[in-house]
């Protein structure tokens, strides 16, 4: 059957089972939208209000469903307000189809209106980009960016699609399969790597597990925790990796790095084994290199070859699916009939639960006024610790980290990598769209928020019930807090003057606005506005004005380094 | 964490996709990341879907081992192969223009010339132009002598080929 090279782009959509695309009009895709009005029963379009919006909503939907996230935006600015969404998925490995639309073929170099070269911008934060320039590939590229997106170590690849090319006719199959010749992804973990990591695990006496976002990307939540449980380790968890082993089970020592808990940071830091699963050794995680772990073997499991030995050496690297190797580590403590003797780790479990007693992440809510970590912590309990949380970037995030509780995966949703301000209420949108019946909320600071607060109005067109928790304490806070520690608190910037009124501003696009000045306040609001299931509720906490984020490894310290209050 | 190793020269050779914007994801990916290019050369292969081409650079082990690895992440990467871990023959073309105003300046470049292997290919009222090919190194050593009695007017380099001796090989 002869179809537009618009209608093909539809009919691919709908052969990869994409439900939603998150996308905003413009000249070079009029035919795609085009023919997407024709086929709005199949797929549900959400029109957000910035790019950038649309990019971190389908992160969120990503994110959350471990399927890639689907965009569609018009050629030149359209493109270039989504290139930050498109970093952001790449820092954080999250699958994404991102088509732009390009100017016609024989205007492409002409410096035509709204013409820019999209592929050449984005070619460093994407997995693969393409320009189409032939409708006949039109099928064949939209099959191998869903493949090179979802498979691998997954990332955002960019579809660039010239205007005429959506016009033209061609016959249309969309392929069943695809192989790449260039491209074979290592699934499966070498045998000999995991009997010689099960070696170590089976001798070690001060072992810790250090896992990151592969678990959760890999789905293997479930065999993580098998086998913690059988190892008897102590585990840690990045920012990325939280919710990949539950944070309730008294084997978790919480997250690790710049702030994560004392019992993490030290433990790592006098581990004689470290097992990497899924993680990167980013140097939010490692502090000072030279001072990383100086005790440890290095155990790596990865599905990017690259991540291996990157920053770290590594003495057994495993390439591999994560959730795949974990089994396979499982299967081959079984087939020896063996698990490490407990008794080989109770001095150091001894040892870690001393460094739990510093009791690390207390603070003390007054009368006087809200501490952050208060609202999360009541956020955990009213929500029974099982929303999906967003968040923004800065000291907010880190509360959120420190204080939520995820017990489960893909529950935690925020931006890692990059740190891009302006990702929570955009992400969460996604989020409530994959999940609709589910509690989504979407913790950020009164910097953060104004960075994509547009999206309110995507909220209200399509009725998205997000719980907005904003922490707001008239700072940039994070800013602020390096400048009071490392700047002699010249507070250059970092303070928020003309702080638009949330309440007011909620309501002006449609919300329920709240706002919450006095601790006694904090759980009754959250209970209220949990209530209102259908409503978007923008719950503005006025908060201690200089709190400060504790503990924290200064940059170029090493983990051990933290300072505590 | 052990001390780096100390940098090292290396010629890589790489078969990638024929395809338009290739180059630059290989190039893009060297700035990108801050390593460095002492020489690129590429063109299409027998196989007019691939070509081959081949990057001299320098780093630590270590770096090395990076580059590789980022380098076959590119998706238009098909395969790879560090010559430095294979004897192998490294060869670059040069044509150089020589002024040859000077008294005994044509047997002076017909006397290196023929010393370093190298042809005359072009002949003028006031210039030889020479084309020599050989390492890195003898084409170093080849300017040096040269130059050392001669005015050189222009220099043009092609860049270090390789290729691994013996049944060694990168292809398909």
């Amino acid at each position: 059957m002869e179809l537009t090279g618009a209608e093909i782009f539809v009919e691919c959509l709908k052969a990869e089972g994409v439900d939603t695309i998150f996308g905003y009009p413009g000249g070079a895709v009029l035919f795609i939208y085009d023919a997407l009005y024709k086929a709005a029963e199949d797929i549900n379009h959400i029109l957000v209000r910035h790019e950038q919006g649309a990019v971190h909503a389908a992160e969120g939907y990503a994110k959350s469903t471990n399927r890639p996230g689907v965009v569609l935006v018009t050629s030149g600015p359209g493109a270039t307000n989504a290139v930050t969404g498109i970093a952001d998925a790449y820092m954080d490995s999250v699958p994404l189809v991102v088509f732009t639309g390009q100017v016609p073929r024989p205007l492409i170099g002409n410096d035509a209106f709204q013409e820019v070269d999209i592929v050449g911008i984005s070619r460093p934060c994407v997995k693969h980009n393409f320009l189409v320039t032939d409708v006949r590939e039109l099928a064949t590229t939209i099959k191998k960016a869903f493949y090179i997106a979802s498979t691998g170590r997954p990332g955002p690849v960019l579809v660039d699609i010239p205007k005429d090319i959506t016009q033209m006719r061609c016959e249309f199959g969309y392929p069943d399969s695809i192989a790449i010749r260039s491209y074979n992804p290592t699934v499966k973990g070498n045998r000999r790597q995991i009997r010689r990591a099960i070696d170590l695990m089976l001798e070690a006496k001060q072992p810790m597990l250090y896992t990151g976002g592969g678990v959760i990307l890999s789905g293997a939540a479930e065999a993580l925790t098998s086998l913690t449980h059988r190892l008897g380790f102590p585990i840690t968890n990045t920012l990325m990796g939280l919710g990949g082993y539950p944070a309730t089970d008294p084997q978790f020592v919480g997250m690790l790095g710049m702030h994560g808990t004392f019992e993490a940071n030290n433990a790592m830091h006098h581990s004689d084994l470290v097992i990497a699963i899924g993680a990167r050794f980013d140097d939010r995680v490692t502090g000072n290199i030279e001072k990383f772990c100086p005790y440890a073997k290095v155990i790596h499991v990865d599905i990017d070859p690259a991540s291996i030995s990157k920053n770290v050496k590594v003495d057994v690297p495993i390439v591999g699916d994560v959730k795949g190797v974990l089994i396979d580590m499982l299967a081959e403590l079984d087939e020896r009939g063996v698990s490490p003797d407990p008794a080989n780790t109770a001095d150091w479990w001894q040892q870690i639960n001393e460094w739990r007693k510093t009791d690390c992440l207390h603070y003390e809510q007054d009368d006087t006024s809200i501490r952050a970590q208060y609202v999360v912590e009541k956020l955990w309990e009213v929500t029974g610790g099982d929303a999906y949380v967003c968040s923004d970037v800065g000291q907010h995030q880190m509360w959120a980290a420190q204080f939520y509780r995820f017990d489960r995966p893909n529950r935690w949703i925020n931006s890692g990598g990059l740190g891009t301000m302006g990702f929570g209420l955009p992400a969460a949108m996604g989020v409530q769209i994959a999940h609709p019946e589910d509690t989504v909320a979407c913790i950020t600071g009164d910097g953060s928020i104004q960075m994509c607060i547009q999206e309110l109005g995507t909220c209200m067109q399509y009725q998205l019930p997000v719980k907005v928790i904003s922490l707001n304490n008239g700072y940039l806070g994070m800013v602020r807090q390096w400048q009071e520690f490392f700047y002699q608190k010249r507070y250059a910037m970092s303070y928020m003057e003309a702080l638009p009124d949330f309440v007011k501003l909620a309501e002006a696009y449609g919300h329920v606005g709240m706002r919450i000045e006095k601790p006694a306040d904090v759980e009754g609001a959250l209970r209220e506005a949990m209530a209102m299931k259908n409503r978007l509720v923008f719950m503005d906490f006025i908060t201690k004005r200089e709190g400060n984020v504790y503990p924290m490894v200064p940059a170029g310290a090493g983990q051990n380094e933290m300072i505590l209050v | 964490m052990t001390a780096m190793s100390t940098a090292k020269r290396h010629v890589i050779s790489i078969l990638m996709e024929n395809e338009s914007g290739a180059l630059s994801r290989v190039a893009g990916l060297f700035s990108a990341r801050g390593y460095n290019i002492e020489s690129l050369t590429v063109a299409p292969t027998e196989d007019r879907s691939l070509s081959r081409l081949t990057l001299v650079t320098s780093g630590s082990d270590e770096i090395i081992e990076q580059i590789m690895k980022q380098l076959h992440k590119l998706i238009d990467v098909v395969k790879l192969m560090d010559l430095n871990e294979y004897a192998h023959i490294e060869r670059e073309m040069m044509l150089v223009k020589v002024d040859t105003q000077k008294a005994g300046a044509h047997e002076r470049v017909k006397h290196v010339s023929d010393i370093f292997r190298a042809r005359i290919i072009d002949v003028g009222e006031k210039t030889y132009t020479v084309e020599a090919t050989g390492s890195h190194d003898k084409l170093d050593a080849f300017l040096k002598v040269l130059g050392g009695e001669l005015r050189i007017i222009e220099v043009v380099r092609s860049g270090s080929m390789g290729i691994a001796r013996g049944s060694a090989s990168l292809n398909l």
